[in-house]
């Protein structure tokens, strides 16, 4: 070491120590790797599949939509904020007509800017059969949420308006959906969509890196993000699909990932003592059975409210190891609109008393239902439960067993192709006030054209829906949507059995996750240790 | 031989278009619906309407299953209606990682199968025979799935000795057979793997030696005064065309993956493709891999017929 290198020894160490502290500790920063349920890896060209766990870590991670989840906290129900729209609102002389006001120099990840021209090249893309840019893909994934948007028209560069069939208070939930994808980047790979799928531009908190079929997909930090409170704190996000539940846990155990969502409950003591966080929060899942109204014991209202009063949730919560919230109504407690409703809590002796003054002793009814499936959670164990304490009761409960698929195709039939069955059993979404209440019960939302599968239908309940749809106060719509929420347990609408508690378990490196009550989480907070 | 060759291929001709008829019709036996995976469960009757006609699924099955043959014939198998990849491609993928398994598995199984199986036949009733038929009852018992979980758990997750899943860092995309940490990954899928094949092919060249053990000529040999390494080499050849059949088809079974197997190790070859392609009824890949998987399986018999008629002449004379 020379002098002067040993002279100047102490003035290093000294700036060192002041830019420590002057940046303070390093920012974890690191690689999440998750290892989702899915079978296979969600595509990135706008709406996936895979459900909502598609949505969950591709879909609002690439891109974003006009109105966003709110997935900040934890103890309330998520509900919808602005995203790529600032601010939108009915317009005043026309109640199908909603006006959205964009948000001003946001960019996609292409370097694109993001104006009005491109929600409406993304309505072509998701609806308008004759657009050059049409892709049926998307279509399939967005129409659901699409029901009453007829058009849309440019207002200005910043401003759109979109046109619905009948007054549509909830549209805007609708449109948070509807992910946004670069017309730039379509136009560059002229719509090719496979093409496109490699190289996808949104405008979300994460980009594309990388991806290999079938076995990975790789983003980057948008250290750009127009939510500069979202900017990903990870440097990295690899998505990794395993469908098996044993070979995620085995994965998370040996260090290959450090996410895994829905972990066995049998598997939940081992991960805990290997020192996993298992982490569960409530959110708008139920797992319940539709019931026939047309025809059968169902269509009787002792009847399903017996079948309410015979089920013991407690005992499915033990079945579960604990991942259950015992469900009484649509939706869990927390939902804005839950009020107070009639609960209907484990009464054997009721139910059998309501099934004797209905003449139906012992009553036969026959659940179709599935042996795996997305949301699903434990189809086989649970539904025997089901079966068991059902017919404990009185019910004489046979259990028509069918693959994921065939269920779907029963469900999406509707009853009338189904007359004998009484029940089906698939697990729905209860994120948004469509979706958790009115779909279940509006006679407009008839299987096959909706998914009231088992034909509900009351000119009462219809009026209130028709009131909720054109009541543009929230207040009062809350008030409404509440009302018909006390409503359905009233007329015990569903067969209520367990909200599911989303687990996933996450190595102790993972910090600064909050779970919200979401079907969606927002992954940009998180870190990992290195 | 020639005459014999090319009648073997002629009847390969018809098997393979049975095959392809019944693999496009199982597909649309089964209930549920081919667009499932791009429809979410709340599709109405009247999207499924306007997607089933953009994917062309709206047509008359026969007049779908013609074009489809005639796109096949020229090689190509369609396009895949969750990834929009073209089939022949994730099929190519999916089987040639399938075939890295094998290429491990296949001669694993089939030396160790074949040399237990040959001296159990060899010393019928000694202690080394009862070990090895009980070693092979075992390996044929033992379902693959719970193996591959319990090595995992040993080898991965309490000896960490070894990885649980998958292909390695980059997947399949940068993999180095040469590269132990890449080659690593292979150990756990292939030991499970060729459990089976080696439980069935011992216990299966154990009762043909055996077999042959006992017959007239064996006696003759010994009768002529040959050494017993001369008899079991006369014994282990006319034993052979028997264990050769039952080696192309686990060269089939091993070849074409097992879906339990590379389900537990997320090792994306042709089982995994399979049991994705059937969850989310994603037909054309279906189709596709079903239809290849089959032509393997009629193009190892065939080879594996004309390997016996080389061994055998009997059998040409048949």
């Amino acid at each position: 070491m020379t002098r002067r290198s040993r002279n100047s020894l102490p003035a290093l160490l000294i700036a060192a120590a002041a830019t420590a502290i002057l940046v303070g500790p390093a920012e974890a920063g690191g690689t999440l790797t998750i290892g989702m349920t899915a079978g296979d890896l969600p595509p990135t060209t706008g709406n996936p599949d895979q459900g909502f766990e598609g949505y969950r870590f591709v879909g609002y991670n690439l891109y974003d939509s006009l109105a966003l989840w709110d997935l900040s906290e934890s103890e309330k129900a998520a509900d919808i904020k602005p995203g790529l729209a600032t601010s939108w609102h009915i317009d005043e002389g026309d109640a199908k007509r909603w006006i959205f006001e964009l948000r001003r120099g946001v960019k996609w990840h292409d370097g694109c800017d993001f104006t009005a021209d491109d929600v409406l090249w993304n309505m072509r893309y998701s609806a308008d059969e004759k657009a050059p840019e049409f892709n049926p893909a998307q279509f399939a994934q967005a129409r659901p949420y699409l029901g009453t948007y007829v058009g849309i028209e440019k207002v200005d560069d910043h401003t759109v308006a979109f046109q619905t069939k009948v007054p549509d208070a909830l549209f805007p939930y609708e449109i948070s959906y509807l992910l946004m994808i670069s017309p730039c980047r379509a136009k560059e790979v002229k719509y090719d969509w496979t093409q496109y799928a490699l190289r996808p531009s949104g405008t979300g908190p994460y980009k594309f890196d990388k991806t290999v079929a079938h076995q990975r997909l790789e983003f980057v930090a948008n250290a750009d993000y127009w939510d500069k409170t979202r900017v990903p704190k990870q440097d990295r996000l690899v998505l990794i699909p395993m469908p098996e539940a044993s070979t995620r846990t085995a994965a998370l155990l040996a260090g290959e990932v450090n996410w895994i969502e829905a972990p066995s409950p049998d598997a939940l003591d081992r991960l805990k003592s290997a020192g996993m966080r298992i982490v569960t929060n409530i959110y708008p899942h139920n797992w319940s059975y539709q019931l026939n109204f047309v025809q059968g014991a169902f269509a009787d209202k002792r009847i399903r409210q017996a079948a309410n009063y015979a089920l013991n949730r407690v005992e499915m919560k033990e079945l579960l190891n604990g991942l259950m919230l015992e469900e009484y109504a649509t939706v869990p407690p927390t939902a804005a609109y839950y009020g107070s409703p009639v609960l209907y809590k484990y009464d054997p002796d009721k139910a059998k008393a309501l099934l004797k003054e209905a003449g139906c002793l012992p009553c036969k009814v026959k659940f179709a239902i599935s042996t795996s499936g997305s949301g699903q959670m434990q189809p086989l164990p649970m539904n025997e439960l089901v079966k068991s304490q059902l017919d404990a009761a009185g019910f004489d409960v046979s259990l028509d067993t069918m693959d994921w698929n065939a269920l779907l195709k029963v469900g999406r039939e509707g009853v009338a192709d189904h007359l004998d069955i009484n029940a089906i059993n698939i697990s729905r979404q209860t994120q948004d006030p469509f979706n958790a209440l009115i779909r279940h019960v509006w006679t407009g939302a008839w299987a096959p054209k909706g998914s009231n599968w088992g034909h509900y239908s009351s000119p009462d309940v219809d009026k209130l829906v028709e009131g909720i749809l054109s009541e543009f106060d929230g207040d009062k719509r809350l008030a409404l949507l509440t009302k018909l929420n006390e409503l359905m347990n009233e007329e015990a609408v569903l067969l209520f059995v367990a909200h599911d508690l989303n687990p996933r378990a996450l190595s102790p490196k993972v910090q600064g996750f909050i779970q919200a009550q979401s079907w969606f989480q927002d992954l940009t907070r998180v870190s990992v240790a290195q | 031989m020639t005459f014999y060759i090319a009648r073997r291929m002629l009847y390969a001709i018809p098997i393979a278009f049975g095959v392809s008829l019944v693999c496009f019709s199982l597909v649309y036996l089964a209930p549920g619906d081919p667009l499932q995976t791009v429809m979410p469960p709340d599709a109405t009757a009247e999207t499924i309407a306007i997607v089933k006609h953009a994917y062309g699924f709206d047509k008359p099955i026969p007049i779908q299953y013609l074009m489809w043959l005639g796109h096949v014939l020229t090689g190509d198998l369609g396009m895949s209606i969750s990834t929009r990849r073209p089939v022949i491609r994730e099929v190519i993928d999916a089987l040639s990682n399938t075939a890295l398994l094998a290429t491990f598995a296949v001669p694993l199984a089939f030396s160790l199968g074949y040399t237990m199986g040959a001296i159990a036949g060899c010393l019928p009733g000694r202690w080394l025979d009862r070990l090895v038929t009980g070693t092979a009852v075992i390996g044929v018992s033992l379902p693959n799935y719970w193996l591959g979980i319990v090595l995992v758990v040993v080898f991965a997750v309490e000896l960490a000795a070894l990885p649980a899943t998958g292909m390695g860092p980059t997947g399949s995309a940068n993999f180095h057979i040469l590269d132990w940490s890449c080659a690593k990954y292979l150990v756990l899928p292939v030991m499970t793997l060729a459990m089976i094949p080696i439980g069935i092919l011992s216990r299966t060249t154990r009762a043909a030696v055996a077999e042959v053990r006992n017959q007239d000529f064996v006696l003759t040999l010994r009768a002529k005064g040959l050494s017993e390494w001369a008899v079991i080499r006369h014994v282990l050849k006319n034993s052979l065309p028997q264990v050769m059949a039952v080696m192309g088809l686990q060269f089939g079974y091993l070849l074409g993956g097992s879906i339990l197997v590379e389900t537990v190790f997320t090792w994306p070859g042709s089982g995994f493709l399979l049991s994705k392609a059937i969850i989310n009824r994603d037909v054309p890949v279906l189709q596709g891999t079903i239809l290849s998987l089959s032509l393997i399986f009629v193009a190892t018999n065939l080879i594996v017929d004309l390997l016996q008629s080389m061994v055998d002449p009997r059998i040409r004379r048949t």
